[in-house]
């Protein structure tokens, strides 16, 4: 990726951070720590790495997406917004009676959403089915699916994982994303699911640690992926929770809680200034 | 009615898939362990390449299937009653009934009729438990002609369909030129004195019931109401208006089930005594299927009994 891509993918991130920011807030609720540690990640896949049509999204040789963290859906929707999928003041809806922003990604109506998810554990094993559906019907295309490093604790996530690797899916891409942290506090202390990256090896997928925030990093990782064959491929992101707001950042208490008017406007402000400052560079 | 040819439509299930495996490439069928008990190792030895077994995870199966369909193949996920509408229920309600879909279930080994294998595998509980899902259809078959009929039609319809199947061999008393259509409950018998609405291995028990009634001078109508859901509310109301008297039997708790179903429609649509036939909200055991059914009231003898008592004679 050239100078000028990455600024441009830095630019973007901000504009997705603030989407989550302003929808949370005008939804009063939602989930802006685990939108806000991904954000980077949705900043690069629906600008930089899916094969994806805003003006065509059921395409059917597009590369699919499944969030089976399916409640960071402010983070999913507002990479979409900005990528053209649907109007960026719609994020304003989301959570609202009427809005097609459901509380989590709902498949049949929002457009660019492949698969319906918030259930945790399921996602991924929807994904793999993709995956292994793509090459039954020999369909190029890839499948690309985030977990939560919480979410991992559900018995299916690892039913799922055996059998990417069984049916050897290396056109899955399962990212976890590992900010630490879950909703009852620390994921080590809840339950630990550590060590990850051993735990995926030995069910047969190929590892990589990167730095989620990193955009030459996730880069180097994804273009990976698509030369290892006969296993699926893992990434495991460390991440920040809450990345990009002062007050939020590796904070379990904004797991799930929305800011309020004072916290929104500080919120802005610093992603304001941030925006101004890789605009700047 | 001696003498006639009895198969398990599980058996019913896997040939059916084979004969639709031929006319459409993109049904691919998934299984849990049991492709040789749900009878879809028939459609493996057919079709090897579109036969996949995900391993005993019955939960991830259905979202693996949901995946699948949602990249435009039919799969058709086969286990046991038990682990696909019990264990592997909210996957089925959230990755296939909410997103609606285009999944077939197949579940084989419904009711107490599994037998020996007991109480952990006789799932007395799956109508209710799929019914509750919107937009699911729910089906039960009388016989082998019934079963691979519904086979068929729950590949043309588009959405999510749950079929149970049963272990034990059951008399097949449709002709093969039987039609069937989702939603729409047959009447195997008319009637005037009360009608019997049975799915399942109890329709043939409420025509050899009927048989008997008859000679005690009851005039029994016999519907076999096949698909639970969508219910056909139309002939149920036509045969509460014309026997002024129901009876539902089926191989399920009388909770949540056919009869709690008819019982609905008929409490708000036309007030009618209904007299539910079922497992009584208790545990199956082990034991031969026959003497099960027997033990349990699901069989002629006790809806002959029901009906003459419901008739006061």
């Amino acid at each position: 990726m050239t100078p000028s891509e990455k600024k441009e993918l830095r630019v973007t991130a901000c504009k997705v951070r603030m989407g989550i920011i302003e929808s949370t807030h005008a939804a009063k609720c939602g989930h802006p720590g685990g939108s806000l540690s991904a954000a980077d990640m949705f900043t690069y896949l629906y600008f930089k790495e899916l094969n994806i049509d805003p003006q065509n999204p059921k395409m059917d040789s597009r590369d699919r997406f499944v969030l089976s963290k399916g409640h960071t859906a402010p983070g999913l929707y507002s990479a979409l917004a900005h990528r053209g999928f649907f109007p960026v003041e719609d994020l304003l809806t989301l959570r609202k009676i009427g809005s097609y922003l459901q509380g989590h990604p709902n498949m049949n109506t929002v457009p660019g959403v492949d698969m319906s998810t918030g259930s945790l554990g399921q996602g991924i094993s929807t994904a793999a089915g993709m995956a292994l559906a793509a090459k039954h019907q020999g369909n190029p295309c890839r499948v690309y699916t985030l977990l939560g490093d919480g979410e991992i604790q559900e018995g299916q996530v690892w039913e799922a994982l055996m059998l990417s690797s069984h049916y050897k899916l290396d056109n899955l891409c399962v990212i976890i994303d590992n900010n630490g942290l879950q909703i009852d506090g620390a994921v080590e202390k809840v339950m630990s699911p550590y060590p990850i990256g051993d735990k995926l090896a030995s069910f047969g997928f190929y590892v990589e640690h990167i730095d989620g925030h990193n955009f030459d990093q996730i880069e180097a990782a994804l273009e990976h992926a698509k030369t290892i064959k006969g296993q699926p491929f893992a990434i495991i992101m460390k991440t920040t929770k809450g990345r990009g707001i002062s007050y939020m950042e590796n904070q379990a208490g904004w797991h799930g809680k929305a800011p309020n008017d004072a916290e929104y406007e500080q919120a802005m402000n610093e992603l304001k200034a941030k925006l101004a400052e890789v605009e700047a560079e | 009615m001696a003498d006639v040819k009895k198969i398990a439509t599980r058996e019913s299930y896997g040939n059916a898939l084979v004969e639709l495996g031929k006319e459409h490439d993109n049904l691919i069928v998934f299984d849990a362990d049991l492709a040789g008990a749900t009878k879809t190792g028939t459609f493996k030895k057919a079709f090897p390449e579109r036969h996949y077994n995900c391993g005993i995870a019955e939960g991830n199966m259905m979202a693996v299937a949901a995946g699948a369909a949602s990249m435009g193949l039919v799969p058709f996920a086969s286990s046991f009653a038990m682990f696909a509408a019990g264990r592997a229920f909210e996957q089925v309600r959230n990755s296939i009934g909410y997103p609606h879909l285009n999944v077939k279930i197949g579940a084989t080994h419904g009711g107490i009729s599994v037998g020996e294998d007991g109480a952990s595998h006789q799932c007395c509980e799956d109508f209710a438990l799929m019914r509750s899902i919107p937009g699911m259809v729910v089906m039960s078959p009388a016989d082998d002609v019934e079963a691979k009929a519904m086979v068929k039609a729950a590949y043309e319809h588009e959405g999510p369909v749950y079929m149970r199947f049963g272990r034990a061999a059951v008399p097949v008393f449709h002709e093969e030129d039987y039609q069937f259509q989702i939603g729409k409950g047959e009447i195997v018998k008319d009637g005037s004195d009360v009608a019997i609405i049975a799915n399942g291995l109890m329709v043939y028990e409420a025509i050899a019931a009927a048989e008997e009634l008859a000679k005690s001078g009851i005039n029994a109508m016999v519907i076999n109401m096949a698909t639970i859901k969508p219910l056909d509310e139309e002939l149920v109301l036509e045969a509460a208006g014309k026997c002024g008297k129901i009876i539902t039997c089926e191989e399920h708790s009388i909770i949540g089930g056919l009869g709690e179903a008819v019982a609905a429609v008929l409490s708000e649509k036309l007030p009618t005594p209904v007299k539910r036939i079922g497992v009584n909200d208790e545990f199956g055991h082990s034991g031969p299927a026959a003497a099960l059914l027997k033990q349990f009231g699901l069989c002629a003898e006790h809806i002959v009994e029901v009906a003459q008592k419901f008739c006061g004679k």
